[in-house]
């Protein structure tokens, strides 16, 4: 499905591949204490300060001033929020510390996907399923063509454009996505059996609403429209940050995705190679990482979803060397170049293969002129 | 609900605090101001600290302002912080139920081994905020005061029953109470000076001291027929209420049984059941508390046998990842089997697709 072809490794090898990256785990976990809680209680406050910060300049957001730096307030809140914050706890990456504050199971996000819903698509489906198509619902998120092993159709011609759109309304779209509009559309899934998903997306987007569009504005009095144009900026600003760091994890190329086939009976070791191969980092200063909510370290968060995230850069180098080790490709890059080659991949999805594929060769395998194999069924 | 609701009416403006504040409640916002300011959650501070006895700390708590009391008796869950992870904890309040300002005191006894016991005797200290519950349990006096009362106390476990005696005190009740406490020696008596006073105040009141290790006591030894007689000789007509380390309950429960009188002896017991440490033990039962149902455990895994039982917990991955089949296990011991490592710790989360059973085990599905 990708180029060039997957490293292969030996069943030992794969063996001695989960037994170093479970030995890693481990001694992460017995780690964990008193600097990982306090750490994760500095982030919220500073989000909590800077919500309550940009909440008061936008008192005043008919004054220009006040609403530039109350809505850049608010964005950097809400993005914290997410994603240091919301995705990493509701990971359960804190659920050792035995705090419902700080409980996967109780935790809500300041975003209208509620995180009941998004728990069991995230957590559950892509994580346990990552990069395997027709499994990893978050491939293309039912809508758009992010991998060479999705068929082309017609449709997708409007992939750049179907992009844009879910990169503005990204947090409709991930709260949209929990419905499996696809797998509803093929009669996989009843509209019956998503009473409950629709039932929590109506409270929570109504919550979420009434706060940033109703309760907040009509508290600036006259101010109405410009304290409501400010809470739509900052949701807008993270939206575009989420999208970006999200698609910069699992679609720049040299990712490599997977058959259900390919899968089958996996063992530990499998997985975590499917992990590492199905994701891919951004490097950038420690600021940066944080606010990713250190998915700029996807390929460490693939190996150990549950562990802390401010531990991924702390044992990247590790994880990095295991793939030398082992001869496996370790992506990672800059966000520029990262998100170039995402939207590369975009633009060049949406046409048909023929317009930028070799003519395939004998049985799926095409190899090019310099003689790198392109294709591999 | 009804606390809520009064809750409600008291502070202004709740409602609309809370639907800005959404997704986060609004303790989140305040405790980040002081970790006293929590409005839902219960919390209490330790005003004062001090060991009256070689192995033991009183911590006098002030309580949030959600708390509502506790009846002579009664235990809270205490939850401590120690190195980052909340541990929970039983303790029983020791003052009267009666009180003022609505602190109470908590006497614990550091166990050798014990996480809890012993962080709180080496650092607890005044400013230290402790997760409380509201209390509960039933080792409680009837509300109408019975006649005679015979309290039965040892080591630790004189905490609940001297909670009763000051109530009763603080009551001005006028029947016939006996305290009877035992010791190793008697520095090893917790709460000596106030007993002493109580007794002397109220000549309703009598105290007898019994020393396991030394002469010198009211009584010698461990609890005997002679030493119920010498106490409360109208023990029949009389409700006994006992808490002490496990020997002296097994000896209490005895003697009353062979006397006939053991429909009238209430006891509380500190020490959870011995927990199994054979971490290949496949032996014990596993109750499923909230649907009532309760099988033999076969040594897979919990999440397993709750479906071989009938049961439709929630799952994902079944492999540890998503924590979506996060589930409360009340009381017993489990081991993970990713890495063997034990969770003893009652009322915890675990995960069930990856955590088989050591022994009995009841979880809350
Ligand atoms: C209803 C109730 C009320 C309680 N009230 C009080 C109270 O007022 N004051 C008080 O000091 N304690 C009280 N306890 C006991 C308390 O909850 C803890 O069990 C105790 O403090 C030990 O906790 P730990 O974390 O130090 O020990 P852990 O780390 O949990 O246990 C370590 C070791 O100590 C043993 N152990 C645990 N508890 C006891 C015990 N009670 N007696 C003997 N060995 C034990 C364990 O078997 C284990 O080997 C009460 C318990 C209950 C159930
Ligand atoms: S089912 Fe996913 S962690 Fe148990």
């Amino acid at each position: 499905m990708s180029t060039p072809k997957k490293p292969q490794l030996t069943p030992q090898q794969f063996e001695e591949l989960g037994r170093d990256l479970d030995a890693l785990r481990q001694r992460l976990l017995d780690s964990l204490g008193e600097d990982d809680r306090k750490y994760i209680y500095d982030v919220v406050k500073v989000q909590r300060a800077l919500e309550v910060a940009g909440r008061g300049l936008l008192m005043a957001s008919s004054f220009p001033p006040a609403w530039v730096a109350g809505t850049v307030a608010l964005s950097l809140s809400k993005i914290i929020d997410n994603m240091e914050i919301g995705h990493n706890v509701m990971h359960g990456q804190y659920d050792w510390m035995r705090d419902p504050a700080m409980n996967s199971k109780m935790f809500e996000w300041d975003n209208v996907a509620p995180g009941e819903n998004w728990k069991h698509s995230h957590n559950y489906i892509h994580h346990t399923y990552t990069n395997i198509l027709g499994k990893d619902r978050d491939i293309g998120y039912g809508v758009l063509r992010m991998d060479e092993g999705q068929k082309w159709h017609p449709y997708y011609l409007g992939n750049p454009a179907y992009a844009f759109a879910l990169m503005v309304f990204f947090e409709w779209g991930v709260m949209l996505h929990d419905l499996e509009v696809d797998n509803l559309r093929t009669g996989r899934k009843k509209w019956s059996e998503t009473a409950g998903v629709r039932r929590r997306m109506w409270h929570k987007g109504l919550k979420q609403v009434l706060k940033d569009y109703v309760l907040f504005p009509a508290l600036t009095g006259p101010q109405f429209v410009a304290t409501a144009t400010a809470n739509a900026t900052a949701n807008l600003v993270r939206n575009i940050w989420a999208f970006s760091i999200i698609f910069c994890g699992h679609f720049p190329t040299g990712v490599e995705s997977f058959t259900e086939e390919e899968t089958k009976d996996e063992t530990r070791g499998e997985w975590y190679y499917r992990q590492m191969l199905g994701s891919a980092n951004i490097s950038g200063s420690p600021l940066f990482h944080i606010m990713t909510g250190n998915l700029s370290h996807q390929i460490e968060h693939h190996l150990f979803p549950d562990i802390p995230a401010r531990r991924y850069p702390q044992v990247a180098g590790e994880v990095r060397a295991i793939c030398e080790k082992y001869g496996l490709p370790y992506n990672t890059g800059g966000l520029p170049k990262q998100l170039a080659s995402v939207a590369a991949k975009i633009f060049k999805l949406a046409l048909p293969d023929k317009f930028w594929a070799k003519p395939a060769g004998p049985r799926g395998r095409t190899v090019s002129k310099d003689g790198r194999t392109l294709r591999v069924a | 609900m009804t606390a809520q609701m009064d809750r409600k009416r008291r502070i202004p403006g709740l409602r609309l605090l809370e639907a800005l504040a959404t997704p986060h409640s609004i303790d989140r916002y305040l405790e980040l101001v002081h970790p006293m300011l929590t409005i839902r959650e219960l919390r209490g501070e330790v005003t004062s600290v001090h060991r009256s006895t070689r192995d033991s700390v009183t911590l006098t708590i002030r309580p949030t302002r959600r708390w509502r009391g506790f009846t002579a008796g009664q235990f809270i869950r205490v939850g401590v912080l120690i190195d980052g992870v909340r541990h929970t904890r039983c303790y029983s309040p020791a003052t009267s139920q009666h009180s003022a300002d609505g602190r109470f005191e908590l006497t614990v006894k550091a166990h050798d081994n014990g996480r809890v016991s012993r962080w709180l005797h080496a650092n607890a200290r005044p400013g230290l905020v402790l997760q409380l519950a509201p209390a509960e349990g039933e080792f409680t006096l009837p509300a109408a005061r019975p006649e005679k009362v015979l309290l039965i106390s040892g080591g630790s476990g004189i905490t609940p029953v001297i909670s009763m005696l000051r109530t009763l005190c603080a009551e001005g009740h006028t029947g016939e109470v006996v305290f009877l406490h035992y010791a190793y020696t008697e520095a090893d008596v917790p709460y000596l000076a106030q007993l002493r006073e109580l007794a002397g105040a109220h000549p309703n009141v009598r105290l007898l001291l019994a020393y396991t290790d030394v002469e010198g006591g009211d009584l010698h030894g461990f609890f005997t027929e002679e030493h119920l007689r010498a106490a409360a000789p109208w023990f029949a007509d009389a409700d006994t209420y006992l808490c002490g380390p496990p020997g002296l309950m097994a000896g209490a429960r005895e003697v009353f049984t062979a006397l006939g009188a053991a429909h009238r002896l209430r006891t509380e017991d500190f020490a959870p059941a011995p927990i199994t440490v054979d971490a290949e033990d496949a032996t014990g039962e596993i109750t499923f508390g909230r649907s009532g149902t309760s099988a033999a455990n076969t040594g897979r895994t919990l999440l397993e046998q709750a479906e071989a039982a009938g049961l439709k917990p929630e799952y994902g991955c079944r492999m540890g990842i998503c924590f979506t089949c996060t589930s409360v296990k009340t009381s017993g011991c489990t081991r993970d089997v990713r890495n063997g490592e034990l969770s003893t710790d009652p009322d915890s989360e675990i995960q069930i697709c990856v955590s088989v059973p050591v022994g009995d085990v009841e979880l809350d599905i």
